[in-house]
């Protein structure tokens, strides 16, 4: 049937496929705005689960390699995202990590910062807006009801990113990708210009080279959080003591979260060479302290009040440490690999 | 009978060209006694020092870090030792929220005529550590899959 197909239109078949993720890059893909008509003039698209009603089955039906692309949105978190992963791997001749979840973890990669125990207490038992008197929560495994059968992935402890499970040919970062990006990105494909394979299809400055704000030496006595100051409007944000990202931060976005008095958050992850972006940004923060006393600087630092959550917003699952040692809770030993106490 | 019985730990020391890597030579000419756990790696400044270094370290089976300049104030490049101050501070803070002890990550300073004190903080930071036990930050990532439902009745027992 698929060669049918193929023969019938001439259009090489793609995919776009979502895992742990928000539905923001889906979005985007559209703000490429009527531009979209030429990708759909272009390309058969097989799988799109947000704006198609292609299926699963379509794909697996498919020969391997007989998708020309699939555009990967979100993180590894569960087995259906990592069959899926691996699924669209062998069935595309190039896979793209879209979007900062796939790219870097993003946002739900924050929950390395926890485990999937410490997610379901929360989730489904104690915050504030759940309504679970029964105590119901996801069990995984095949399940019998009246209407069918019923699978329901196994959720893990870590979150990964798409690199992490199955090879990947391009990055394209971003929470979302900017649309003139994923145009670069789709023209480079429908005309055959590629970039090296591995390549990360971004600037390759950070995001202060782009920004207009104007920049001298930094000395920082106070940090504020974005609501705790009204800033200069003219001024580099990190001067002003607001933790702005974009020293440690790829461009490519054209700098838009500065023009409009807020900092740059990391979305497009390191920039090129930069090994783990957190680091770099934590080391870039403290290097322009202004202080030479232990306990002033203490008291600065203390003006950061989530120091992990910031400086790896975006990149946690994809950083040299990966997730929180296992047990890590506040006052408890650390757990070795076994699930003994060290 | 556990693997701390026969624990060695290992510690990745960078020191200072200026001071403590000086400090290190001398205890050695001068013959004093301390463990052999210190791994000493050779910067030209503390502020060469990129917190990256502290945690590939700690990734790749290092169990602690030491990390050794000269004393405020007198820094052959003037100030690099001040922002070593601030951003291991900044690091310390960072690491508690990924479940690290304090202990492990350490900044001392000892100038060149420390030798003394540098065997002293090396002796006294083997025996933390050895208290501590083994990061095995690898094996914390847990293999390929990592989902790991065989550890879950251990977390709840230590959350009870």
């Amino acid at each position: 049937m698929s060669d049918l197909e193929v023969s019938l239109s001439g259009k090489p078949k793609i995919a776009l496929y979502w895992a742990s993720s928000c539905g923001g890059c889906e979005i985007a893909v559209l703000g490429i705005h009527e531009k979209i008509l030429d990708v759909a003039n272009a390309f058969d698209i097989v799988l799109w689960p947000c704006v198609l009603d292609g299926k699963v089955a379509d794909v697996e039906a498919l020969k391997d390699g007989e998708l020309l692309f699939t555009l990967f949105n979100g993180a590894i978190r569960n087995d259906e995202n990592y069959e899926m992963a691996q699924l669209l791997r062998r069935k595309s001749q190039l896979l793209v990590a879209f979007g900062s979840c796939a790219h870097e973890g993003c946002i739900p990669g924050l929950a390395n910062f926890s485990n999937r125990r410490q997610m379901f207490d929360w989730i489904y038992h104690n915050a504030p807006t759940t309504h679970n008197p029964d105590g119901v929560e996801p069990a995984a495994g095949g399940w019998e009801f009246p209407e069918g059968r019923v699978h329901i992935p196994a959720y893990w402890d870590t979150v990964k990113t798409l690199d992490q499970v199955v090879d990947v040919d391009y990055y394209l970062p971003g929470c979302p990708p900017e649309a003139d990006r994923i145009w670069d990105a789709l023209t480079a494909i429908m005309e055959g210009k590629l970039p090296p394979q591995g390549s990360v299809i971004g600037a390759h400055v950070t995001v202060c080279d782009e920004c207009l704000r104007s920049k001298h030496e930094k000395k920082i006595t106070k940090f504020y959080r974005p609501h705790q100051i009204i800033p200069e409007p003219d001024l580099c944000l990190l001067e002003q003591g607001i933790l702005c990202a974009g020293i440690a931060t790829r461009s490519g976005c054209g700098a838009l979260c500065p023009q409009v008095n807020m900092p740059c958050r990391g979305c497009y992850g390191p920039n090129q060479g930069v090994v783990d972006q957190g680091a770099r940004f934590l080391s870039g923060v403290a290097s322009v302290i202004d202080s030479q006393d232990p306990e002033e600087i203490e008291a600065i630092l203390d003006t950061i009040p989530d120091p992990a959550g910031t400086f790896y917003r975006f990149s946690l699952p994809h950083s040299l440490l990966h997730r929180v040692a296992w047990g890590a809770h506040p006052g408890e030993s650390i757990l070795s690999g076994n699930g003994q106490e060290a | 009978m556990s693997e701390k019985d026969n624990f060695e730990p290992v510690i990745v020391g960078f020191l200072c060209n200026w001071c403590s890597y000086r400090a290190a030579d001398l205890a050695g000419t001068s013959r004093i006694k301390m463990p052999p756990n210190v791994r000493d790696i050779r910067v030209m400044c503390t502020g060469r020092l990129d917190p990256v270094f502290v945690l590939k370290a700690l990734r790749e089976g290092a169990d602690g870090v030491l990390v050794m300049g000269c004393h405020p104030g007198q820094c052959h490049y003037v100030e690099g030792n001040y922002k070593t101050m601030r951003r291991m501070a900044l690091l310390k803070r960072t690491l508690r929220q990924f479940g690290l002890e304090d202990e492990r990550v350490r900044l001392e300073w000892a100038s060149a005529a420390e030798g003394p004190k540098f065997a002293a903080t090396v002796t006294q930071m083997t025996e933390t550590i050895r208290e501590l036990g083994p990061l095995n930050w690898k094996q914390l990532l847990g293999g390929n899959g990592h989902f790991r439902p065989v550890l879950e009745p251990e977390l709840e027992e230590v959350a009870a």
